[in-house]
């Protein structure tokens, strides 16, 4: 499977972010998203950094495996600061490289973003590393809950959530089954001309279309067999419940908010 | 073509928490001509190993060696097509590999890719359909068409129309009908024999294991822990069932007669005639 991308998967390590509530991690992460925006010197960034960073310790998930798992958001965060360093024009000239100004303000800029930008990646991988997917959906069920009454079909919402989210190993592993067994029949996906290798798709996505078919097939039929009705009555084997470590969080976040809010310059 | 495995470790996902050696330290050496059994209990590596066969997967350290071709880490196997076409390779349900609009097409996908005369190829494709036993009116019809059973036949063929060197079967007989499985196993042994094959089999049924291979090498969690002829591997059924494999129902038997009898009676690969004579034999002194 693909270990490039560390979005979306989860690594069971059972800490105590694992443990929390999916709900309560949702929020935060929502409103760490809008709050971040507010911070706008040194001391309101330095909450928001220890927050994100403390949160990922607290996670137990091997530091090595996240920074190689961010790899392709580096070469973003990178090409950010960059472009900010030789676009943006205020404050002191600090240095000429090869003849192109660099600003204090520049410099400042390019890091503040670059900064914001890392931290939002990094808490919203941590939803995934630590909350399994059938944990998402229910929270997500739960905090749409309310749209119910505007007949919005949340139970539906979730139920597609979850069945894609259940689905996305077993068609990756059947991706590689079939590349494995034409590639053994001497197609070639890697080399040769383009038009060449796209023609040697076509043997890989037909039959992965055939079972994915027979698979929803199978699973409608599975589901009905034992009952499905829709979400009408339905209840929950893991109801969740907010605990005192959720409340915990919940208010060491509110109070990292306050406190960048507090601190930030208002001039 | 002769194989050697020499201290091949496989690691899937290495450097990351769901890092998982499925291989470890395995050395071998196959060769030419002869039928192999690899057994173990699910999850044992007994794929993982497959895969290596013909360079889909390269050993994470030691070496892997295919007649000429070599697999080592870290360096792209040359000639890695040649050696595909040497190997066939019938994956576990290889039905799932079939996409063209008619089973005739399907077969004749490998050896087209692999460069075979067009002459050629309609000639091997119905030679195919037939070791198979495909009723060649079904080459016309749509392989979505066909019944599983007919569809394990139609993947079949497809690899052996590529005519390869080195047969390796990943358990190429599972859920198909009694009669099928004895079909399809006699036309490999058959096909082995004519075609001087090397030919490995991967297979959760022992009694396969005994009447096909004539070596045989039972793999536990990714190492491995038995090799030898089926006939001297089967004698040791406790160590077997420590790793959860039985042995041929003829050795469950006779080590109830030599129970029985107090006297033990050894299953060599002798036909079942001269078996009879010597348990009638065993019989006769009792009375
Ligand atoms: N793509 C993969 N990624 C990670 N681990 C894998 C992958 N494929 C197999 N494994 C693991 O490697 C081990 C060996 O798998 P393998 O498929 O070789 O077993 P097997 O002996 O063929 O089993 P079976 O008899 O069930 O077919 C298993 O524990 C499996 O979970
Ligand atoms: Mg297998």
């Amino acid at each position: 499977m693909n270990n490039l991308l560390i979005i979306g998967q989860y690594v069971p390590t059972n800490s105590i972010v694992h443990r929390m509530d999916p709900r309560i991690k949702m929020l935060i992460i929502f409103f760490y998203v809008i709050f971040i925006f507010f911070a706008n010197n040194v001391f309101s960034y330095a909450l928001f950094t220890v927050f994100a960073i403390g949160g990922t310790l607290l996670t137990k998930v091997p530091w090595r495996f996240i920074a190689k798992g961010l790899t392709p958001v580096w070469f973003l965060i990178v090409f950010t600061f960059i472009l900010h360093l030789f676009v943006t024009k205020e404050g002191t000239v600090l240095v000429n490289i090869f003849g192109l100004p660099i600003y204090s303000g520049a410099l400042e800029q390019g890091a503040v973003i670059s900064l914001r930008f890392f931290l939002l990646i990094l808490l919203t991988s941590l939803l995934t590393l630590t909350t399994t997917p059938i944990e998402i959906t229910d929270g997500v069920e739960s905090l749409l809950g309310p749209l119910r009454r505007f007949k919005f079909p949340v139970h539906e919402l979730a139920l597609m959530m979850s069945i894609s989210l259940r689905f996305i190993p077993t068609l990756l592993q059947e991706t590689e089954k079939i590349s494995n067994a034409q590639a053994s029949r001497g197609v070639d996906f890697r080399t040769g001309p383009f038009r060449e290798r796209v023609r040697a798709v076509i043997p890989l996505l037909v039959p992965l279309f055939v079972s994915a078919f027979k698979r929803a097939e199978e699973l409608a039929m599975a589901m009905e067999a034992r009952g499905y009705r829709g979400g009408e009555g339905r209840t929950k084997l893991r109801e969740l419940r907010v605990m005192k470590r959720d409340v915990a969080a919940l208010i060491l976040f509110i109070v990292v908010v306050a406190a960048a809010l507090i601190t930030r310059d208002y001039s | 073509m002769d194989i050697t495995f020499e201290q091949v470790d496989y690691t899937y996902q290495a450097n990351s928490p769901f890092e998982h050696k499925a291989l470890k330290d395995l050395s071998f050496h196959l060769p030419g001509g002869s039928f192999t059994a690899i057994v173990g209990h699910t999850g044992s590596g007994k794929s993982t190993l497959l895969q290596h066969l013909n360079g889909l997967v390269r050993p994470t350290s030691g070496s892997v060696r295919i007649g000429g071709h070599t697999l080592e880490p870290n360096k792209k196997p040359k000639q890695a097509k040649e050696l595909r076409k040497q190997v066939g390779i019938v994956f576990q349900y290889p039905e799932h590999q079939l996409f063209e609009e008619t089973v005739e097409k399907d077969i004749a996908f490998g050896p087209r890719n692999f460069g075979v005369p067009e002459k050629e190829i309609h000639k091997r494709v119905e030679e195919s359909a037939e070791a198979v036993g495909l009723d060649l009116s079904l080459l016309s019809r749509s392989p979505f068409e066909l019944s599983g059973g007919q569809m394990r036949r139609v993947a079949i063929a497809g690899v052996l129309a590529v005519r390869p060197r080195v047969l390796v079967l990943d358990e190429p007989t599972a859920g198909l009908d009694p009669r099928g499985q004895r079909e399809i196993m006699d036309m490999f042994h058959r096909l082995h024999k004519e075609q001087e094959l090397t030919t490995i089999l991967v297979t959760h049924s022992m009694e396969d294991a005994l009447t096909y291979a004539d070596h045989m090498l039972v793999l536990d969690k990714g190492e491995k822990y038995m090799e030898g002829p089926p006939v001297e591997v089967f004698q040791q059924r406790q160590a077997l069932q420590k790793v959860q494999l039985d042995v041929p129902e003829i050795f469950q038997f006779l080590q109830k007669v030599s129970e029985r009898f107090g006297k033990t009676v050894v299953y060599e690969g002798e036909d079942i005639d001269r078996l009879a004579k010597q348990l009638a034999d065993l019989a006769g002194e009792r009375e």
